[in-house]
């Protein structure tokens, strides 16, 4: 069995990239198309990244790679992101 | 472009930072959790139910970060954490029998702006629904519910393995009255007396110990991912729509 | 403003000269995993190497083992600053695999149940550097530790040894995996601590 988390635990990592918090925002899976905040994305994060995943397909939503003096963000599994103002 | 009415337009985000907090007090929570209290004089107001990610480093550069929910951020400059140890961690058992009133770690933080529950917010009631360790983030928000003398209905189902492992008994205990319904449910051993039946949570107690579907409360679930996903789905079950629940999953911290 | 944190050292780390820069001897075996875990039975299980003309070469779990297992002793070291030395593995190594195989391509993808993908260079899976590992520590592989067969070349950082594997794809360039898109080294030389981009 692994273990996976929930969205919220992006909000660490999210928060050097983004000036509001976005695990409460939007986002659109561009696979399914579910659209749900990403505190509610299943994320691994005992692996070499974290890796979030949709909650309907799977599909990969977002990574985030930390290599100390830079982190790396790919959003390529988002077909879209709900920002707050 | 909508106007939203003053009353519940958002607060200003408090800034996600790095802060130094010095452990003013350790102690015991659970037979095996430490409640730990720091002086963070930096620490900006943050929303019940936030987190914090705690960073150690080690003499020869090695560090290492883990998350931990807020239990209390009151009053302002302290912050508790309850944390209970994980045999096989890294970071919890140093937490748990090492850390001592002086010294200091680095926090990033408050993280989190989704499951967070604000005052005044809403008026449809709260139910909160916490496994073992789970309940820190919704004593935060239950405390809170309580300081700020609101007066929607919370309910807190709480599921630990035995009455000393409950966390913030005598504070739950305190805050548990007109407002705040406080159900318990004892995996391992109840009290002597207990009236209800020991073991995990069944679909038919969290039924019966709910707020009802029908009422529309704000829900919040918080324990193991399986914890987690076992409520969830049951929840939905009992007709309360997805975008009502809100769930955090902690893991092998 | 990182500062030491009074009596935290973290996990036990040894210098041992077998240890690339960076990594931490363990003893256990952690579980990494960017997914969900695969469950793939071997009446089920499926190898296939595609070469450059879209032809398939396929093997099942039987005819796998039948290319010959062997016993394997090596270290290998994972991105994440842990490493195990001297690790007992079983395994049928790539070199029998690509006898029948003929390809111009110098590259290769792997790809597992799950959908997870690695790049490799082909030298790198040949002349007894790579297995098709079925079997670690003395027993079959764990779902969890890839079974029923990872790709295991221990001269790379451990997340080339794609686990739940189930094919190999020729390519003529050196197109990015998983992670060596998403932030890790397109290569992956730990002795050169070869991590990231």
């Amino acid at each position: 069995m692994t273990h996976h988390l929930d969205g919220n635990v992006l909000a660490g990592a999210l928060s050097e990239v983004f000036r509001s918090d976005v695990t409460a925002a939007r986002g659109r899976c561009g696979g399914c198309g579910r659209t749900a905040p990403i505190a509610e994305a299943m994320v691994w994060t005992d692996a070499p990244g974290l890796v979030a995943r949709c909650a309907s397909c799977d599909r990969v939503l977002a990574t985030v790679v930390d290599t100390g003096d830079r982190v790396i963000l790919s959003l390529a599994g988002l077909s879209a992101v709900e920002l707050r103002r | 472009m909508s106007a939203q009415p003053a009353d519940v337009a958002s607060p200003p985000r408090p800034r996600v930072s790095w802060h130094t907090g010095t452990v003013v007090e350790t102690r015991r929570e659970t037979p095996s959790a430490v409640r730990i209290t720091l002086d963070v004089p930096t620490w900006p107001e943050s929303p019940a139910g936030a987190h914090l990610d705690v960073r150690l480093t080690a003499p020869d550069g090695y560090q290492a970060s883990r998350s931990y929910s807020v239990a209390s951020a009151m009053p302002a400059g302290q912050v508790v954490l309850a944390v209970d140890e994980v045999p096989e961690g890294e970071v919890s058992p140093f937490l748990v029998h090492d850390l001592r009133p002086g010294d200091q770690v680095e926090l990033h933080g408050p993280l989190g702006a989704f499951f967070v529950w604000r005052p005044g917010r809403s008026t449809r009631p709260v139910q909160l629904v916490a496994g073992g360790s789970g309940v820190v983030p919704l004593y935060a928000m239950a405390a809170a519910h309580g300081a700020a003398a609101d007066t929607v209905p919370f309910r807190l189902l709480y599921s630990a393995r035995t009455p000393a492992d409950v966390f913030f008994a005598d504070e739950l205990a305190a805050l548990a009255g007109p407002t705040l319904a406080l159900d318990l449910v004892y995996t391992r051993a109840a009290p002597d007396g207990w009236a209800d039946p020991v073991g995990r949570l069944t679909r038919d107690a969290l039924a019966a110990r709910t707020v009802a579907a029908e009422q529309r409360p704000h829900v919040y679930v918080c324990g193991s991912t399986g914890f987690v996903e076992t409520v969830a789905r049951w929840l939905q079950d009992l007709g309360h729509a997805a975008a009502d629940i809100h769930t955090e999953r902690f893991g092998g911290l | 403003m990182s500062f030491v944190t009074r009596g935290f050292s973290g996990r036990r780390r040894e210098a041992d000269p077998r240890l690339p820069p960076g990594q931490t001897l363990v003893q256990d075996w952690p579980v990494l995993s960017a997914g969900p875990t695969p469950q793939v039975d071997t009446a089920d299980w499926e190898f296939t190497i595609r070469d450059e003309t879209g032809a398939d070469h396929r093997w099942s779990w039987d005819e796998l083992l039948a290319l010959g297992v062997e016993d394997v002793t090596v270290d290998i070291h994972c991105v994440t600053h842990w490493s195990r030395l001297d690790m007992a593995w079983r395994g049928v190594s790539l070199d029998k695999v690509f006898e029948n195989v003929e390809s111009e391509h110098e590259y290769v993808m792997a790809h597992s149940y799950g959908g997870y993908t690695t790049n490799v260079p082909l030298e790198d899976l040949l002349d007894g550097k790579a297995w098709i590992a079925t079997e670690a520590d003395g027993g079959p592989l764990d779902p969890e530790h890839g079974g029923p067969a990872r790709l295991l070349v221990p001269h790379l950082y451990f997340w080339k040894s794609a686990k739940w594997l189930r094919g190999l794809t020729m390519m003529p360039d050196n197109d990015p995996g998983f992670w060596e898109q998403y932030g890790y080294h397109l290569y992956g030389d730990p002795w050169k601590e070869e991590r990231y981009w």
